[in-house]
């Protein structure tokens, strides 16, 4: 019988062979995927009582872990909510993560590869594991500019500011209005943090949807630098002539394009058609270029996009609503930022970015650098190149033709420093409802590029000048506080 | 020189019981270390009755090693240390499952005061056996009642008024406040029953029949013990829904059946048998075709919330993210969060052990399952007699087969069917009977490495030669 009895010895070693290389696998090669994966409390759990890093603009931690006397250890508190929580997001156990503490979770957490000898050494001194920090690129003083001119419009006004460092695509403001409190999602409550969250949903505001890059919005007039620069990389210059009557007739069809006012076009050159924002003369434009010179041109800015800024969610901004061939009239509304145009604030502040970076658009970033628990640098983002919609000379004679805007044109009211470029825009929509304000605008030097948008423009005009009279004090805040004094 | 001088060197038996008492110090030191752990991990102190608990393990421990000495002395010298190890291991994370159950104000438990008197009565009853059953081969004269034992226990669940449906498993009876699980029983009289029976018939069913792919099957007419296996382990399937006991007794004595002829023809048959038997299941019965859907779409199980009444999916994802969160030297014991995972007590005590010993540990504890089944199977090849070489395999192979299907289901390499991991799970039925498990190798291995007793030739005289007659 000793025959079989050995079989059956092989037999249970292939058992417990096949039994321990699955544990190998389970535990060994399938262990991270299985502790990256949704639902596991275990990981949540450990994460959540770690002493999480902050997350720091300038000197200060607008994100950070607060010992407490409860099983968790320690609570996640946010400060200066109302400038900063649609760039932190919130960390909570029951509703998950968002924006900067999810993106940046690892680092926070402490579970980044990065950090993996600083885990070893707490494993050996039987420490608890920290977690790294994180710092933005947000200038606190842009920061507390924008959202002050946000928050001194009339009550329940709804808007965004972005400003970028055109040279290397820092994210130096970004505000959104309404904002909201993260600290309550963080809250060892969980009822109370399921609550606050669902109450957040619900809200038709929806504020922790960041206005600045989530929502896209007609960017009206301002889309007008889109068509200008499609136009001078295709031959055109400031000095162009340009269709200056006051309307624009299609054969066929009981439409016209007007300007604003009614009246024709106050200049007769390209830059004067943007410096007066005279929608004929872009109309007439946009035709001439033909549809595709125009998405092309819009694609190469970023529209269509859906990731040009890392760490932080972007909604696209979108030319046409689908792959959809314009016919001429659509054509002409679309070169003027009407028709089915919308975009990011920190889409069009990208646009303005690169008219002083000789036509090179830098990829927006919004973490400087990342540390480690000891504060020890682990990794500094370096500036890269996103794309290149304009040539240095197009780009020198775009800014010529804005700096003539706020010169003269429809932002000279405003009070920009000479030199200084922008451009207004004001979008329609419902007869009932009052039209969107946009404002975009460089420095004399070219340091910082800026976007306003204020969504709600209330007890405004329908025209830019009333339009820019909002955003354009808030944009000149925004600029001033990043520039040298 | 003569070849009949030329005599097989005379291999001097070894009782070996100082390496047994060595390496039970050994294990002590695991079981008795476990504990101190845990409350270091948990509390960050020693346990208060580390001295208490950790003196009566070792007394438990020295009394069954000094009666192994008085009533075995040569049996095989591992097997005592390999379970003690376990046992300690597992009262270990059961107190420290105890402990995290009691900080969330869980319904369940404590266990591991249970479990410790549970241990009490395991040694007793594996010095009984060791004490009562002098000589295995005495077991052979109760064939049939074993096989009566066993099928009475198998029944015993179902009498209505005494069985008990936990779990969905109607696999329990329950007298008072005590429940106790009769198939974990069943299993060692099984193997008794079989052994028997097989040594008795084994020369029948060995005869060959058909020759299909160089394998001889057997004769038709020979099948009937086989259907008979058969359909007893698709009853406790069907009636008790026990879908891990019935595997289990399928393959005891299919693996039996192979030993006693010697023909791998059977194997070829009761696999065919298997197959249909599974397959017929699968068609037939709902909580089979959860287990295999929860194997298959275990993760999407789990994401979309499906457990409507089938608890173990999300059973066996908290098992495999416990034994992930562990990863290669797990979290230390006291410091994981095995209580994430329902049951971790019992049938998935071995996630509980991954997650805080880590792989380094499971595998350890899956190497000491392993050399449990080796001395089992050792002792069955030295064993001198038949029904104890039938015995000894069917024992050695009752863990090897438990240890898989559990261990293999909490880690997903087979669906998930309940069963205890011998010595480690909280349960009372499975502790005692596996420590008897243990009493009953060591008493055949005894009995095989035992010196052969001299045999004193009769004086020539061929006048007075023995003749047999039959």
């Amino acid at each position: 019988m000793n025959r079989p009895i050995r079989v059956m010895a092989i037999a249970c070693l292939v058992m417990f062979v096949a039994l321990m290389a699955n544990i190998n696998y389970v535990q060994y090669v399938d262990a991270d995927d299985l502790n990256a994966r949704d639902g596991n409390n275990r990981v949540l759990h450990d994460e959540f009582s770690r002493e999480r890093g902050p997350i720091i603009v300038g000197d200060r931690q607008i994100a950070l872990s607060v010992p407490v006397d409860d099983e968790f250890d320690y609570l996640r508190t946010y400060r200066q909510t109302n400038l900063y929580a649609n760039l932190t997001g919130f960390y909570s156990y029951i509703n998950g993560s968002s924006d900067i503490e999810s993106s940046q979770n690892s680092i926070l957490s402490g579970s980044d590869p990065r950090l993996f000898v600083n885990r070893v050494i707490d494993l050996l001194s039987s420490e608890q594991s920290k977690g790294g920090s994180v710092e933005l690129t947000i200038d606190p003083q842009a920061q507390r500019a924008a959202y002050d001119g946000l928050r001194d419009l009339e009550a329940g006004s709804k808007g965004a500011v972005v400003a970028l460092d055109p040279d290397t695509g820092a994210v130096l403001s970004m505000v959104s209005m309404p904002g909201y409190d993260p600290n309550p999602m963080a809250s060892h409550d969980f009822e109370a943090a399921g609550e606050a969250y669902q109450e957040l949903i619900k809200d038709p505001n929806r504020p922790m949807s960041d206005r600045s890059r989530e929502e896209i919005y007609p960017p009206g007039s301002t889309f007008k630098l889109v068509t200008s620069a499609a136009a001078l990389q295709n031959g055109y210059e400031p000095g162009s002539k340009i269709n200056s009557s006051a309307a624009l007739s299609f054969d066929g069809i009981d439409y016209q394009l007007t300007n604003l006012d009614g009246s024709s076009c106050p200049g007769s050159t390209l830059e004067a058609a943007l410096a007066y924002s005279c929608n004929v003369a872009f109309g007439a434009v946009g035709l001439d270029l033909g549809g595709e010179t125009v998405r092309e041109q819009a694609e190469a800015f970023g529209f269509g996009d859906d990731s040009y800024l890392d760490d932080l969610t972007v909604a696209p901004s979108q030319v046409t609503a689908g792959p959809e061939e314009l016919n001429d009239p659509q054509l002409a509304q679309t070169s003027i930022g009407q028709y089915n145009v919308a975009a990011t604030p920190l889409q069009m502040a990208m646009v303005a970015a690169s008219v002083v970076n000789e036509g090179t658009v830098m990829k927006p970033y919004i973490v400087s650098e990342v540390r480690s628990p000891e504060a020890d640098p682990l990794e500094r983002t370096q500036p890269d190149e996103y794309s290149e919609p304009m040539s240095s000379e197009a780009a020198a004679m775009l800014r010529q033709m804005m700096q003539a805007t706020a010169e003269y044109g429809t932002a000279s009211g405003v009070g920009l420093p000479p030199g200084s470029g922008a451009k207004t825009g004001t979008a329609q929509r419902g007869e009932e409802q009052n039209p969107y304000a946009w404002f975009v605008c460089f420095d004399p030097e070219g340091e910082v590029a800026v976007a306003v948008f204020i969504e709600d423009a209330s007890g405004v005009a329908r025209d830019d000048i009333s339009g820019s009279g909002l955003a354009g004090p808030i944009a000149l805040d925004v600029m001033n506080a990043v520039r040298p004094q | 020189m003569s070849a009949a001088s030329q005599a097989p060197p005379v291999l001097v038996p070894r009782k070996r019981r100082g390496a047994e008492l060595f390496l039970l110090v050994l294990a002590l030191v695991v079981g008795v270390g476990a504990y101190v752990a845990v409350g270091l991990g948990f509390n960050g102190e020693v346990p208060a009755d580390t001295y208490t608990l950790g003196g009566g393990m070792a007394v438990l421990a020295v009394v069954a090693h000094i009666m192994v000495r008085r009533f075995a002395p040569y049996a095989d010298p591992v097997l005592l240390p390999l379970i003690v190890c376990l046992n300690g291991l597992g009262l270990a994370m059961i107190h420290r499952i105890d402990l995290s159950l009691e900080a969330e104000d869980s319904p369940f438990g404590p266990f591991a005061t249970n479990q410790l008197m549970w241990t009490f009565i395991g040694v007793a009853a594996f010095l009984g056996v060791l004490v009562v059953v002098r000589d295995h081969r005495r077991l052979q004269a109760f064939t049939y009642t074993f096989g009566l034992v066993a099928l009475g226990l198998l029944l015993l669940p179902l009498v209505p008024g005494l069985g008990a449906n936990i779990n969905g498993a109607r696999i329990w009876i329950q007298v008072g406040p005590l429940s106790f699980q009769p198939g974990e029983v069943a299993k060692l009289c099984l193997v008794v029953f079989f052994a028997g029976y097989l040594v008795v018939k084994r020369d029948a069913l060995a005869l060959a029949g058909r020759r299909f792919l160089g394998i001889d099957l057997p004769r038709g007419r020979d099948l009937g013990p086989i259907l008979v296996a058969w359909l007893l382990s698709l009853g406790v399937l069907v009636f008790q829904r026990d879908l891990g006991s019935s595997l289990l007794f399928f393959g005891l004595f299919l693996v039996l059946l192979y030993v006693a002829t010697e023909r791998p023809g059977w194997l070829v048959v009761g696999g065919m048998l298997f197959a249909a038997g599974a397959y017929f299941s699968y068609l037939t019965f709902g909580h089979v075709q959860d287990r295999i859907h929860g194997w298959t779409d275990t993760f999407e199980m789990y994401q979309t919330g499906q457990f409507a009444g089938t608890y173990r999916y999300a059973q066996v994802v908290d098992g495999l993210f416990g034994m992930g969160y562990g990863g290669l030297i797990g979290r230390g014991l006291g410091q994981g969060d095995p209580t994430e995972t329902s049951y971790a007590w019992s049938d998935f005590i071995t996630a509980s052990l991954g997650e805080e010993l880590g792989l380094a540990g499971l595998m350890a504890i899956l190497m000491i399952y392993a050399l449990l089944v080796e001395r089992g199977l050792r002792t069955a090849l030295v064993c001198r007699d038949a029904f104890g070489k039938l015995v000894a395999v069917g024992l050695a192979v009752s863990f090897a087969l438990q240890v898989f299907v559990v261990v293999g289901g909490v880690t997903r390499l087979i669906p998930l069917t309940g069963l205890t991991a011998p010595f480690l799970s909280y349960g009372g039925s499975s502790l005692v009977v596996n420590w008897a498990i243990v009493a009953v190798l060591l008493r055949i291995s005894d009995q095989a490495r035992r010196p052969v007793p001299e045999v004193r030739p009769l004086a020539q005289d061929d006048a007075t030669q023995v003749v047999k007659l039959r």
